[in-house]
């Protein structure tokens, strides 16, 4: 066992912190000194107080919800066609055959140009944005699946098929877990992608949300609140990233690029 | 290593009544013109530990493939018991690599295919093969030689009556494999399987084997009986003949001096080449 010293242990810590903190500092004496225009960048002190004082007010909250079931639902949805399209088509050839071209085909086209189409077919109203964040997390999620089901070591499903294991326990036991990582990377792109989708969706139009706030606000020329949109979108995203990577470390303990100490 | 099994006795009391019968007659096997198995005729009586030795290629694994029903082949006539199929399910294999399922708990690999509540017999086995506080390990974190104590260990929890060994021996080191081979020939004669071992080595073929069978281009070309008491010592002169014996007729080039013991039909396998190999042995010392 290699031991860590506490003292190193904190300066592996600090250590990533250091940039970011110094950016801060002198972001906030530049303003402070005048050398921006609070209509540029306003100075992180006052991004903090607009963040606060939205959150008092609770209209941040009310953004932050309905911003995140809007991705939350349009990730399930397509998330989970992609899924189960994926075992669907790695598990059988025929089903391959049938779909897996014109997946293909479909998957060149992107999502964002589907915009004016799908404003046409749903208007701007909540469907609109759910199915432009299902679309673009539908392929991410699929071509994974499909290819995590495909690359399962044959030399392991033979060898689970001479111990007895066929149907369902074959794919609970050998398929499934073999395919999981790569499942699990699709999801984590599909949640980055997720986020983008949305905050294009709500930037073009809304009522509510983190996009409509920040839209709101730079009519009135309120660049801290624009501010404060932003970086909720950027700590949305992280949150996203370390849920997937929760689930990773949760589901893949076996593998040994997620042991502890590896 | 050095948690080495000791439940003879727990073991006894459970092992099988016997092996498994396996007759093999004119086994043709081709892949697409390539006729890798030529009239492959072996008989293995039950108990009986048998092992394939011969160059890289020539079809050790294909025979062992068809045995275990993971291949089918073109003509020829494959009975277990008697039966054309293995239809209760005796036969296990063992492969090279351990083909463990690395999500999967070492103990849960052991129990992998039985009923949900085997996990006591599991845990029982992987006694056996000295890892009984290893079961909550993942497989990753073993060595190679624990690995494929493992897979024997999966292999053994169902009581198979044939045990197909594919060079499970191959990537170990030296004294990893000596371990191995006591183990393994402890377990066979508790179990009281029949043990079918393809290997490279003829060294372990003759430490463990009961006969030495040559495969060479799809043919048997020598079929060896090892007379030698259990456990045998590597360092005897009978041994070391048996071995120069084998490992001259592995070398021997390919279409030139005819091969020592072609098979005849009909003739009660292993005899012939016996009387052979004493009096080359006598020879020998
Ligand atoms: N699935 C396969 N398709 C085509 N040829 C094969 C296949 N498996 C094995 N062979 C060929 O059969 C021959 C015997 O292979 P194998 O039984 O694996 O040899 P070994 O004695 O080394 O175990 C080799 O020439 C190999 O190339
Ligand atoms: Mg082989």
């Amino acid at each position: 066992m290699s031991q860590v010293s506490p003292k190193n242990r904190f300066s592996n810590r600090a250590l990533p912190w250091l940039v970011p903190i110094t950016l801060l500092v002198v972001w906030q004496l530049a303003a402070n000194l005048g050398w921006l225009s609070v209509r540029v960048l306003p100075a992180p002190y006052n991004i903090a107080k607009a963040a606060w004082a939205l959150a008092a007010s609770g209209e941040l909250w009310t953004h932050l919800v309905v911003s995140s079931r809007r991705a939350l639902t349009g990730f399930a949805i397509g998330g989970g066609a992609g899924l189960l399209l994926g075992l669907a088509t790695g598990s059988f050839r025929k089903i391959e055959t049938l779909l897996d071209t014109t997946l293909q085909m479909l998957r060149n086209i992107p999502p964002l140009a589907l915009i004016p189409l799908i404003i046409l077919w749903f208007g701007i109203d909540e469907t609109a944005k759910v199915f432009l964040v299902s679309i673009g997390v539908f392929f991410p999620v699929y071509l994974n699946t499909f290819h995590g089901i495909r690359s399962v070591d044959p030399a392991l499903i033979e060898m689970a098929k001479s111990y007895g294991l066929s149907g369902w326990s074959l794919y609970r036991d050998v398929i499934l877990p073999g395919a999981l990582a790569n499942i699990l990377v699709g999801v984590r792109f599909a949640l980055g992608f997720m986020w983008v989708l949305l905050i294009v969706a709500e930037t073009i139009s809304a009522t509510e949300g983190i996009g409509y706030m920040t839209m709101n606000a730079r009519e009135f020329l309120l660049t801290d609140i624009v501010l404060v949109g932003i970086l909720l979108y950027a700590l949305l995203g992280k949150l996203a990233d370390v849920a997937a990577r929760a689930l990773e470390r949760a589901w893949l303990r076996w593998h040994p690029n997620y042991q502890p100490g590896a | 290593m050095n948690n080495h099994p000791n439940e003879t006795a727990a073991v006894a009391a459970s092992a099988p009544a016997s092996g498994t019968a396996l007759h093999i007659a004119d086994v043709v096997k081709r892949y697409g013109e390539r006729e890798v198995l030529k009239q492959i005729s072996l008989d293995i009586a039950p108990g009986e530990f048998v092992a394939i030795v011969g160059r890289s290629g020539c079809g050790k694994s294909t025979l062992l493939r068809l045995i275990a029903a993971l291949e089918s082949y073109q003509s020829g006539v494959l009975h277990y018991d008697g039966d054309a199929s293995d239809s209760r399910h005796d036969t296990r294999i063992m492969f090279q690599d351990s083909r463990l399922l690395p999500w999967k708990r070492v103990l849960d690999n052991v129990a992998l295919g039985l009923p949900r509540d085997a996990k006591d017999n599991a845990q029982r086995v992987l006694g056996e093969v000295g890892l009984a506080d290893r079961g909550r390990e993942w497989p990753t974190r073993l060595s190679g030689g624990q690995r494929q104590r493992v897979a024997l260990a999966r292999a053994l929890v169902h009581k198979p009556r044939l045990l197909l060994l594919d060079e499970p021996l191959g990537a170990l080191d030296a004294l990893t494999r000596i371990e191995m081979h006591t183990l393994i020939e402890r377990l066979w004669r508790e179990h009281g399987f029949t043990a079918l071992l393809v290997t490279h080595d003829v060294g372990e073929a003759i430490a463990l084997a009961d006969r030495v069978v040559l495969i060479d281009e799809g043919r048997i070309t020598l079929d060896l009986r090892i007379d030698l008491p259990r456990p045998r010592a590597r360092g005897s002169a009978a041994f070391a003949a048996l071995e120069e014996r084998v490992l001259a007729e592995v070398l021997k080039q390919h279409g030139g001096v005819p091969a020592a013991n072609p098979q005849q039909p009909g003739e009660e396998p292993g005899d012939h080449s016996l009387r052979r190999t004493v009096d080359q042995v006598r020879w020998a010392v």
